[in-house]
């Protein structure tokens, strides 16, 4: 096969990286505000409340079963189909007062009752309000801690301005994301918050090739202006950021339309993520860098013995 | 020679990828349906048990698979999900109440897979159907039955000094004492100095008030205390629900985890794990004979009861103390190193059993453990039916007037044990609440499970197509990695005894699958790079793989830290995935360097090359 790109000029990718940064900040943006305005659409693991997940034989009667919920005192209860026509979620928010790991049981009563013991349960989650909180504060944290611990890794293997500009790359992507599922009020669970991390991960993963080429460049050609010396790194990884970046998004895209409901909104937030991931690690992590004026001197190798190891070693 | 492996090299890569093999074989065996039985307390499992299992079988015309006797447990396979429950139906009404008889899915791993200690994944109640409950116990609530016991004490014995006070109060973790003039403030405070343990003194003569502080040690113990209870409790009850591989775990220091797979009726096993038990000390009637109440003529005020491992006891009606009032129950050793259980008694408690025990020194006092136990009939509003079990756990002879903390001795270590256990379950219980609750029905475990495969599957297709025809020869090289990958992860899996598969863990596999390419197309580009910059063949493969390792050390060593934060952090779902990408990224290192490195090397290392195939 061809390669996908012919890496014999050099392209240059930072004659745009203005442009570019533009439209990250605004996309950057658009992401915190509807973050302050629309907020996140929390799923119960973050929210606390009760959800139950039903089959029934034929094609679910939402309106009967919104009946029978509204008979037994479930008025609140939030009723949708899920998955497939035979499936329906049932919703209910916290309620006080009520001991609140009974109303699933009791909600699948009177659901047997109406539908004469043909309702199947699929399954049935309870989550305590606190517990909810104590999600947040859990994923809050994990997300902060990786960051800070893959700024301190890049900031020791490289340099702090290559570690600035790859972990800007990852906020970016993070909130992006984020202001996806924000926009779209698409439903943000703990596998989410997973597929999220997992985001992290890719992108700073993209970053780091792309931050190693980069050094390596500015040591191999020592003519080249910054902003030439990062235009030819990008150049030469980019078929394999390309490369890596579809073999991801096959996977996915599996995962996507095979992996079931319960994965829908992991694969949405994994594909989204790869695919800014590997705009930042191309455009916002290097951009960054040349900001802060990341030069070749930053990046020599600290002693000089070293030099010999570019040198072929005998046969 | 230019891109040659050692032998020991190109052997350790075929060690360990037969190694993750062999352990990952059992996984392609499958389960069968099962019924587990165990015995509850003093029964035994025997051969003579499987004969009564076997003929009960025979009755109802069941053909098992196999019955096995495995440590101490019968395993007995049937051939097919409909039989298990009616399996377990007649088993249990054949072996009666000191056996425990679970469904289970038994692992049809073979005999010679078994005896290297290969077993499959075990799979996350998400993919196997099944409850997870959270609960959470009310430290606040724990804490303050302590104290307000020590304030009942604190007053019962002020009184019995003679100590006049006039107020005695619970302040959060400090009982508080007012007294009504110096001279008993000098008594109290000289009464009280150093009486209790985990209990520090302050004194304020000035207000004449004294306050007996809850130590930041005997509240540490106290919280410990109330959760290894309770789990003790839930591991009783777990047992009555019949329940194979359950997991009752602490979680941080108020929570405890029950997870009950294969469970399908939450509302039984929420009843049954609420089901309460209580204690009662009792006299023994010695004045009547009991073969007498035996033989129906029960003297008037007095009870028959039957007693765990013994004889019939005729107990007084009456009850000294009921187990609420237990506050503490340990195993302890005397001097002689010989085995007691320790009782400590709150301050009611204890004036009740003062006052019961000095006129009846000498005299036998009975331990009645009371246990509701759920049957499995419902009432007209469907509430499951309990049945009252009493029963005598222990007689001993008092030996002298009993203070609120006491021992009984002259108990095996074994008995020790199970008494201590029993005094537990039935003692004051610090309150629990599920606080998280997830049951996942069979068929969508099911479902889980073929939307993961089907998945991992494509996902892995597809990779492969793009990987042979992108760098085509190389690319079959890197698939051979990518498929000595996945059974790596699947063999580690396996391997380690506390790695569950969830559905976010597959997800992580899928993950995986597309980015451990990553490593080999780092390698390949860089190869076709140096090919470009006219080196030989040899040299671009040498100058690839060398070049390309530091890249891909270190983009690894990210995601794993990444990986390691969700371990660290995240819980349920997040694990899982950890746990897979974790191992996945690993894995991949070394199937990505160092495997097709070994292949590279076997196939072109050495040979004189025009051009690549890549």
């Amino acid at each position: 096969m061809q390669e996908i790109i012919k890496t014999d000029e050099r392209l240059p990718f930072m004659r745009f990286r203005g442009i570019m940064g533009l439209i990250s900040a605004l996309l950057v943006v658009a992401s915190i505000v509807s973050l302050s305005v629309n907020k996140l659409n929390f799923g119960l693991d973050f929210t606390g409340g009760t959800l139950l997940e039903v089959g029934f034989k034929g094609a679910a009667d939402l309106s009967r079963v919104r009946g029978a919920l509204n008979e037994s005192g479930f008025s609140d209860a939030v009723v949708q189909n899920y998955g497939s026509q035979e499936d329906i979620l049932i919703r209910l928010e916290p309620r006080e007062g009520v001991k609140a790991e009974q109303l699933g049981t009791t909600i699948l009563e009177s659901l047997r009752t109406e539908f004469d013991q043909t309702v199947e349960m699929r399954r049935i989650e309870f989550v305590g309000p606190n517990v909810g909180d104590e999600f947040i504060e859990q994923g809050g944290l994990a997300m902060l801690t990786a960051l800070i611990c893959i700024l301190l890794y890049i900031a020791m293997r490289f340099e702090w301005r290559l570690a600035v500009g790859a972990v800007a790359a990852l906020a970016h992507d993070v909130i992006l994301t984020l202001g996806l599922f924000s926009i779209l009020q698409l439903e943000f669970d703990l596998t989410v918050l997973a597929a999220l991390l997992a985001v992290i991960g890719y992108s700073i993963n993209d970053t780091v090739v792309v931050c190693d080429r980069i050094r390596e460049t500015f040591r191999k050609f020592v003519k080249l202006t910054p902003v030439q010396t990062v235009n030819r790194a990008l150049t030469d990884t980019l078929s394999r950021t390309l490369i890596t970046s579809i073999t991801t998004i096959l996977v996915l895209l599996t995962l996507f339309f095979l992996g079931g409901p319960l994965i829908h909104g992991f694969a949405t937030a994994l594909l989204f993520g790869v695919v800014i991931g590997t705009y930042s690690s191309i455009y916002i992590a290097s951009s960054v860098a040349l900001k802060f004026g990341v030069s070749r001197e930053d990046l020599m190798p600290p002693e000089v013995e070293k030099e010999g190891a570019d040198q072929d070693p005998l046969p | 020679m230019l891109n040659k492996y050692p032998l020991w090299k190109n052997l350790l890569v075929i060690f360990v990828v037969l190694v993750a093999a062999l352990y990952a074989l059992p996984n392609i065996y499958g389960e069968d349906p099962a019924v587990q039985i165990s015995a509850n307390r003093n029964a035994t499992i025997d051969t003579s048990t499987m004969d009564r299992v076997k003929s009960s079988l025979e009755n109802v015309g069941i053909q098992p698979k196999s019955i096995a006797l495995e440590e101490e447990q019968l395993l007995v396979r049937l051939n097919s999900d409909d039989e298990q429950l009616e399996a377990r139906k007649a088993i249990m009404e054949s072996l009666g109440d000191n056996y425990i008889v679970a469904l289970n899915l038994a692992p049809a791993t073979p005999e010679w897979l078994k005896s290297v200690g290969a077993q499959p994944m075990k799979l996350g109640l998400d993919l196997r159907g099944g409850v997870h409950f959270l609960m959470e116990i009310d430290m606040d609530e724990a804490v303050r039955k302590i104290v307000d016991g020590m304030k009942d004490t604190i007053r019962a014995e002020l009184r019995e000094e003679r100590i006049r006070y006039s107020a005695v109060r619970v302040n959060d973790t400090t009982v508080e004492i007012e007294l009504r003039n110096e001279e008993a403030y000098a008594e109290a405070a000289e009464y009280l100095d150093g009486r209790y343990q985990g209990y520090t003194l302050l004194e304020d003569d000035e207000n004449q008030l004294l306050q007996l502080q809850m130590s930041e040690q005997k509240l540490a113990e106290t919280r410990d205390y109330a959760v290894s209870q309770n789990i003790t409790i839930m591991r009783n009850r777990v047992n009555e629900l019949g329940v194979a591989e359950p997991v009752i775990q602490r979680q941080g220091s108020k929570r405890i985890v029950v997870e009950l797979p294969g469970v399908q009726d939450t509302a039984r096993a929420k009843e049954i794990l609420g089901a309460t038990a209580t204690l009662e000390f009792r006299m023994v009637d010695s004045e009547n004979d009991v073969r007498d109440a035996q033989n129906g003529r029960v003297p008037f005020g007095s009870e028959l009861m039957p007693m765990r491992d013994g004889p019939d006891q005729l107990l007084k009606e009456e009850v000294i103390v009921t187990g609420d009032h237990i506050v503490n129950a340990s195993v302890g050793y005397d001097e002689y190193n010989r085995p007691q259980v320790n009782i400590t008694l709150d301050g009611a408690g204890g004036n009740k059993m003062s006052l019961a025990t000095k006129d009846n020194v000498g005299k036998a006092m009975a331990t009645v453990f009371i246990e509701y136990k759920a049957t499995d009939e419902r009432d007209a509003e469907g509430n499951l039916q309990f049945t009252k079990n009493a029963e005598v756990i222990n007689v001993a002879t008092i030996q002298s007037r009993l203070p609120s903390s006491f021992r009984i001795t002259g108990v095996g270590a074994q008995e020790a044990k199970s008494l201590t256990l029993l005094l537990r379950a039935g003692a004051l219980i610090a309150p629990i609440q599920i606080v998280e609750e997830r049951t996942v029905g069979p068929s969508l475990g099911q479902q889980n499970i073929d939307a993961g495969t089907q998945a991992i599957f494509w996902g892995f297709v597809l990779v492969l197509a793009f990987m042979l025809l992108y760098y085509k020869k190389f690319g079959l090289v890197a698939n051979c990695a990518l498929a000595a990958n996945l059974v790596l992860i699947i063999g580690v899996m396996s391997m380690i005894p506390g790695a569950t598969l969830t559905l976010p863990g597959m997800a992580g596999i899928v993950l995986t699958v597309g980015m451990a390419v990553d490593a080999n197309v780092l390698i390949f580009e860089r190869i076709r790079e140096e090919i470009k910059a006219k080196r030989s063949p040899q040299q671009a493969i040498h100058h690839g793989y060398d070049s390309a390792l530091s890249t891909i050390a270190d983009a690894n060593v990210t995601t794993l830290i990444a990986a390691l934060i969700l371990f660290a952090i995240g819980n349920g779902p997040i694990k899982g995935f950890a746990i897979t990408l974790a191992i996945g990224i690993i894995t991949s290192m070394f199937t990505a360097i160092v495997g097709t490195r070994a292949i590279v090397n076997s196939v072109w290392g050495g040979k004189k090359l025009s051009k690549l195939s890549i």
